[in-house]
């Protein structure tokens, strides 16, 4: 499958969603990467691939942690980038979040890395723009390349997804880490579990072919892979749970649920990480945390994306 | 005397269940009586191949004027009802400033007037401001020629006012008309809330939100004794709560929107802005119930909901778009494709329930082709083959799901108090 992948060309202009892909075209992102993450092991971290290409950062949603890996994978591309932090929406800028894109494609940007707090703003813009648009996060909706970045992390570790089990475990509902996952699991042969608490999953998702359960020590024993999704108060309208102590105690991974998991169990976070909340402070410097080696792989999965979107529009 | 004749139509009159090829002759803009022979009328039409109906009448629709004449104006929008096949609109009194005086409902009678497209009939506010919390002056609105009462799509929430509102139009003898809709269900909502909510990140508005207030509607109608109209019905237990309130006697009624029928949660995959409506587009099994509440009759009334958003208003994140698309010029092809050609109503139905049915709702005497009756006729061609053309309505907005869409069936003709207007 990968094989046959590696030969044709990249044929998606914008990535907006891993709904959108295909399994092969998920390996082939994940062998780029892991290519560039070789190569930086082996003293060459930049490539020319992008020389004289310029990169936008757009984001209309604050970020300090997908901007600056953004950032350090263009220039490790050699690509020129700018950065446009919009605060606030349309509304409160008076200019349409359409008309600044078009405005920032028009100083000659061939990638528009996109950031929005309303699902499916990226798609919107690429109807309108000619450049490639790269989601980074559409509200509630999908992180591609966050959902790319845990799944490379699993696969490094693993060798493959097939047959594992991934618990996905928080705040499912606001979260569009979980979904990019949900998607790019299920398509690379993985089991998924969602798992938190009633308020906090949305209706039907087992639809999307996942498990869902409310008790974290049920799932623990058959768990390869736990993802602890972030609280997310700033989207939370009211409480959605009793208290801070509570969610901890039902929904926390800590040292001890760390002991009754799998000998080998993987854990991740997307980050930021609240820590005493999602995850204790043992169990995210522990032995089983990958939690910063998801940072660095986030790195060279965004080169792989953005190396590929400008192989489709040289093709174009 | 002017005199027209419509001849050789297949004339539907569901007030009195004619359904007959007849000529229909028009005298002084009132319907003559059958066999009235008149020597050279000034006017003929051929209808040969045309339904020749009572003109259409669509209870409610956002007019947007005054207020918001970037979206539409009075003589745009009843350009628009015309060009649909409506000769009578209810129109909304969601303007700004709200409809909740005399002077005000007097105002959309005067534009209507200057435009000469259809016949306008002013819904005045419930409460003033549309605020939910005191009453407007409702028999002042009604010397200011209002027929009927709503707060538009603000939703009445508290109970004491909404029952003092049904008791006190009750009193005028004029229906209230609500939004049914608990609004801390649904806030910040975007789609009905389901797999496709869950599966784009969108807010969603469960379908238990219109239930609620649903029933609590249905109980304060008992309770006051007096009718209330449920706006826009979208989900399987209203219309079953519905159709068991009338079984035992309450005054509640209902409508659907073409919309509604047409289109499910499923199109919000596009994140195309056009599908964001209030209430929300559901499924298919909901669907399925609000086509058996029209065939049975507790659904009487379909109504376009036409909301016209200008092109900028609908180009921004989809949270921040307003809800609501144009519906007045897509209503007869959109009835036809799911009610006429999958078999569920007759013509005879679908016409009752845009003429007797809204009729009944405002209080109108049109609505009929009795002899004596004004002259409001609609033609309907239903079998022409077209295609929906934004680009080409009279309506100053364009916010349609329906662009390009290949359907059958329109009006090729309508005929406002014997003056042929479209």
């Amino acid at each position: 499958m990968s094989g046959e992948s590696q030969n044709c060309g990249w044929a998606r202009r914008h990535l907006l969603a891993l709904e959108d892909l295909e399994a092969a075209e998920i390996e082939r992102i994940l062998d780029t990467a892991a290519e560039f993450k070789q190569r930086a092991e082996q003293g060459e971290p930049k490539s020319g691939l992008l020389r004289g290409r310029v990169v936008a950062n757009l984001f209309f949603e604050p970020s300090t942690r997908t901007k600056t890996s953004f950032n350090l994978a263009a220039k490790r591309l050699s690509a020129d980038t700018v950065d446009f932090t919009a605060s606030g929406s349309s509304l409160s800028k008076g200019e349409t979040f359409i008309d600044t894109a078009l405005t920032i494609q028009s100083m000659g940007v061939d990638v528009m890395v996109v950031r929005h707090k309303t699902p499916g703003a990226p798609l919107l813009l690429s109807r309108h723009l000619d450049c490639n648009v790269l989601n980074a996060g559409d509200g509630t909706h999908e992180h591609p390349t966050q959902g790319l970045l845990d799944i490379f992390t699993i696969r490094e570790q693993r060798g493959s997804l097939a047959g594992l089990t991934v618990a996905l475990v928080g705040d499912i509902l606001h979260s569009r880490v979980a979904r990019s996952n949900i998607w790019g699991l299920k398509k690379l042969g993985a089991r998924v579990i969602v798992c938190g608490p009633a308020t906090l999953i949305p209706p039907k998702i087992a639809e999307l072919g996942v498990e869902v359960s409310h008790n974290l020590d049920d799932v623990l024993a058959e768990t390869d892979c736990v993802n602890l999704l972030r609280v997310q108060f700033e989207r939370q309208r009211g409480a959605f749970f009793p208290s801070i102590a509570e969610y901890a105690q039902l929904f926390g991974m800590t040292g001890e649920r760390v002991r009754r998991a799998k000998k080998d169990v993987l854990i991740l976070a997307p980050g930021p990480i609240n820590r005493g909340v999602e995850i204790t402070s043992d169990v995210a410097d522990g032995e089983h945390s990958v939690i910063l080696n998801q940072v660095t792989n986030g790195l060279f999965v965004r080169m792989a994306c953005l190396s590929l979107l400008h192989e489709a529009r040289a093709a174009a | 005397m002017p005199t027209l004749v419509i001849r050789g139509g297949r004339i539907i009159d569901p007030a009195h269940q004619r359904d007959e090829f007849m000529d229909l002759t028009v005298v002084d803009g009132r319907i003559a009586a059958a066999g009235t022979v008149v020597d050279s009328p000034d006017e003929i039409i051929d209808a040969t191949g045309l339904i020749v109906c009572p003109g259409l009448i669509d209870a409610r629709v956002s007019l947007r004027e005054p207020g918001f004449d970037e979206d539409e104006t009075i003589e745009s929008g009843t350009a628009a009802a015309v060009a649909g096949g409506f000769t009578t609109i209810g129109c909304m009194p969601d303007t700004e400033p709200v409809v909740d005086t005399r002077a005000s409902a007097e105002f959309v009678t005067l534009q209507a007037e200057r435009a000469d497209n259809c016949r306008v009939v002013p819904l005045g506010a419930v409460t003033k401001q549309h605020a939910g919390e005191e009453l407007a002056e409702m028999a002042r609105l009604i010397d200011g020629g209002a027929v009927a009462f709503t707060d538009g799509k603000r939703p009445i929430a508290n109970s004491e006012v909404m029952r003092r509102a049904l008791q006190y139009a009750g009193m005028l003898n004029r229906a209230v008309l609500h939004h049914p809709q608990v609004p801390e269900l649904v806030a910040d909502g975007v789609m009905h809330d389901g797999f496709y909510s869950t599966k784009l990140g969108l807010r969603g508005m469960p379908a238990a939100a219109e239930e609620i207030m649903v029933r609590r509607d249905i109980a304060l109608a008992e309770l006051s004794g007096s009718r209330i109209h449920l706006m826009g019905v979208s989900s399987k237990n209203s219309v079953d709560e519905i159709r068991q309130a009338q079984q035992r006697g309450v005054a509640v009624t209902a409508d659907v929107t073409p919309h509604h029928l047409a289109l499910t949660d499923a199109c919000l995959e596009s994140f195309d802005a056009n599908y964001k409506v209030d209430p929300p587009l559901r499924t298919r099994e909901h669907i399925d119930a609000l086509i058996d509440g029209l065939q049975d009759g507790t659904l009487d009334v379909i109504c376009s909901d036409h909301q016209p958003y200008s092109q900028e208003k609908k180009d921004l994140e989809i949270d921040l778009v307003p809800f609501g698309i144009v519906g007045l010029e897509t209503v007869i092809p959109i009835c036809v494709e799911t009610l006429i050609e999958s078999g569920h109503l007759t013509w005879m139905q679908l016409i009752s329930r845009l003429t007797t049915g809204p009729a009944r709702l405002l209080g109108l005497e049109s609505g009929t082709l009795s002899p004596g009756a004004v002259a409001d006729v609609t033609l309907i061609d239903p079998s022409t083959e077209w295609t929906i053309d934004a680009s080409e309505f009279r309506s100053r907005s364009r916010n349609t799901p329906f662009d390009g869409r290949k359907v059958r069936g329109r009006a090729v003709g309508t005929i406002v108090g014997g003056r042929r207007r479209y």
